[in-house]
């Protein structure tokens, strides 16, 4: 695997802040777009814009063949079993929003148990909260030990005959932990459960065989994954989107209006209402493709190699604390420093063009765990190096000495 | 351009470190909680304000970035003794210096030793984490319901 040649993929890497290069570690917040992506959607733009399905024209057929090319690439780089179990959406949240109305209005009523961890982002934590309030169900949250890795027996001593779900991240965006999701899907359909499984931080990182998982409910995000912002996708089994009314009502998702009835459109149409982000999904596939020309095994292979490499420094570094040290975790070094807030670290190295994230990472429960009022983040990716790496490690003995 | 030594001057450095006036103020007759969702700063302060509206003493807790500690750090010692008519006016000249332009200088005069803050302007991110302070302290003397907020 050639970095070097990777990174020329990245148009945005080639800066310098403050004078000095760009080292971006940000990416468990969003990652950057390679040109191909860029240039998938500008094209679609300058070449292709047009409204899709329906229309006649050549523009709209153009548009259409592209927008269903990348349903069918996603389906395959997840392994659904058919195009009508891919769902475009806004994102990850609107994904989990979409189970918790359509799916948890139909199915979960007073004294029901929706089962997550408590290392969940808050998007899979507040639309199940939203949904007990509604129905009279009760969130029920696994625990995590002092590495951030989930208490599995406590996990199957939450599971009962009341569990009708179980939402799990597949990797911890604050933490890194990769959760053993086949075990706990396993586990959870003995006792009659779904699994909702959230890869938002994941997909881009290791390979997810949705068939072999025999995951119910997986949702993700194109803009984890080298591809556009607001554009993400959930992957349903088929027998449960059928049954499932629509989330949303408007154009596409119906086959017949009249002001008595409304009949609505087949999968995956039925909970695609409205103009959807045509060229942010077309964007995704492309990204999809990106992933797929590199490798998801190479990628994994690489990354573990650089998360090893900062984790080795982190543990020499003079007063670092790590926050979340599982044994299966992935790129994500998240950690406190003695004497110097989270909050001015990001900005002391901002200053050194070394961008981490500052703050509760969107998980506020794991900070409470850990007892912080926020971590740094560094997050890594295929277009990471070694020597940013030490970069960050410099940049950060620098606010260590600042605040000595 | 500014660079970080003017954010992180050394008086802001000494706050951070050793923080003046922190603890809980007993007895008070004004205190509020401020809180900065984006960093997750949680700030209280408590405040003994006279009749002749004099404010006696004042005191905070919390945790916070070293801006917002050290801001609150020198807040607490620029007000002691001071009117709350003094307290609106450098409310008002603080938050004029936190948001000023950058060739703007701050009112020395007026500010003092706040006037070590001014760099926060050059840093967007932070303005919140210098203000938030002067809020919360805001709401306690108006004796707001809910917690202050930097946005």
């Amino acid at each position: 695997m050639n970095i070097q040649a990777i990174r020329n993929d990245f148009p945005v890497l080639h800066q310098e802040l403050y004078g000095k290069p760009l080292v971006y570690l940000d990416n468990a917040a969003t990652t950057q777009k390679p040109q191909c992506v860029i240039d998938t959607i500008r094209h679609y733009y300058e070449k292709d814009n047009s409204n899709i399905h329906r229309g006649v024209h050549t523009l709209s057929e153009r548009a259409t063949a592209a927008y269903e090319a990348s349903r069918e690439t996603i389906r395959g780089f997840f392994n659904a079993k058919s195009t009508k179990e891919v769902i475009f959406t806004r994102g990850t949240t609107e994904s989990i929003n979409l189970i918790a109305s359509s799916w948890g209005g139909q199915h979960i009523g007073k004294g029901d148990e929706i089962l997550i961890t408590h290392m969940e982002h808050h998007s899979n934590i507040v639309p199940w909260q939203m949904l007990c309030e509604r129905t009279g169900a009760v969130l029920k949250v696994i625990p995590m030990n002092e590495a951030g890795e989930l208490d599995m027996d406590a996990f199957t001593s939450l599971l009962s005959e009341r569990t009708k779900l179980l939402g799990v991240v597949q990797m911890s965006n604050a933490l890194g932990t990769i959760n053993p999701i086949e075990t706990m899907v396993q586990e959870a359909h003995a006792v009659g459960a779904l699994v909702l499984v959230d890869g938002a931080q994941a997909a881009a990182h290791m390979p997810v065989d949705v068939q072999a998982l025999d995951i119910d409910f997986y949702v993700t995000s194109a803009h984890k994954m080298y591809g556009p912002t607001g554009v993400g996708v959930l992957i349903g089994k088929q027998a449960l989107l059928e049954v499932m009314p629509p989330y949303q009502g408007g154009g596409d998702m119906i086959l017949t209006v009249t002001f008595e009835k409304t009949q609505y459109n087949d999968l995956p149409h039925k909970f695609e209402a409205g103009t959807p982000n045509i060229a942010g999904v077309i964007g995704f596939g492309k990204a999809i493709q990106y992933i797929q020309s590199i490798g998801l095994d190479h990628i994994v292979a690489r990354e573990k190699v650089l998360l090893d490499y900062a984790t080795a420094k982190a543990q020499a570094f003079d007063g670092l604390k790590q926050i979340g040290t599982a044994k299966e975790k992935s790129c994500v070094l998240s950690f406190v420093m003695d004497g110097v807030h989270p909050h001015d670290l990001g900005t002391i190295l901002d200053r050194e063009a070394v961008a981490i994230r500052a703050g509760h990472h969107c998980a506020m429960p794991v900070m409470q765990f850990y007892k912080v009022p926020a971590t740094a983040r560094a997050s890594f990716s295929i277009y990471n190096t070694e020597a940013e790496v030490d970069a960050l490690f410099t940049a950060l003995t620098k606010a260590r000495d600042m605040f000595a | 351009m500014f660079s970080l030594g003017d954010l992180y001057q050394e008086v802001i450095i000494d706050h951070t470190k050793a923080p003046r006036n922190f603890g809980k103020l007993e007895p008070c007759n004004h205190d509020a909680e401020g809180y900065n969702p984006l960093c997750g700063d949680q700030l209280h302060i408590y405040v003994q304000v006279t009749d002749a509206n004099i404010i006696e003493d004042i005191k905070f807790e919390g945790q916070g970035c070293s801006i917002s500690t050290a801001s609150a750090s020198l807040m607490t010692q620029a007000l002691k003794g001071k009117t709350l008519s003094e307290f609106k006016d450098l409310f008002d000249a603080f938050h004029a210096m936190a948001t000023a332009d950058m060739d703007d200088k701050p009112d020395e005069e007026v500010l003092g030793k706040l006037a070590v803050l001014a760099g926060v302007k050059e840093f967007p991110s932070r303005i919140k984490c210098a203000t938030l302070c002067w809020h919360t302290l805001k709401s306690a003397i108006n004796d707001a319901a809910e917690p202050a907020r930097t946005e």
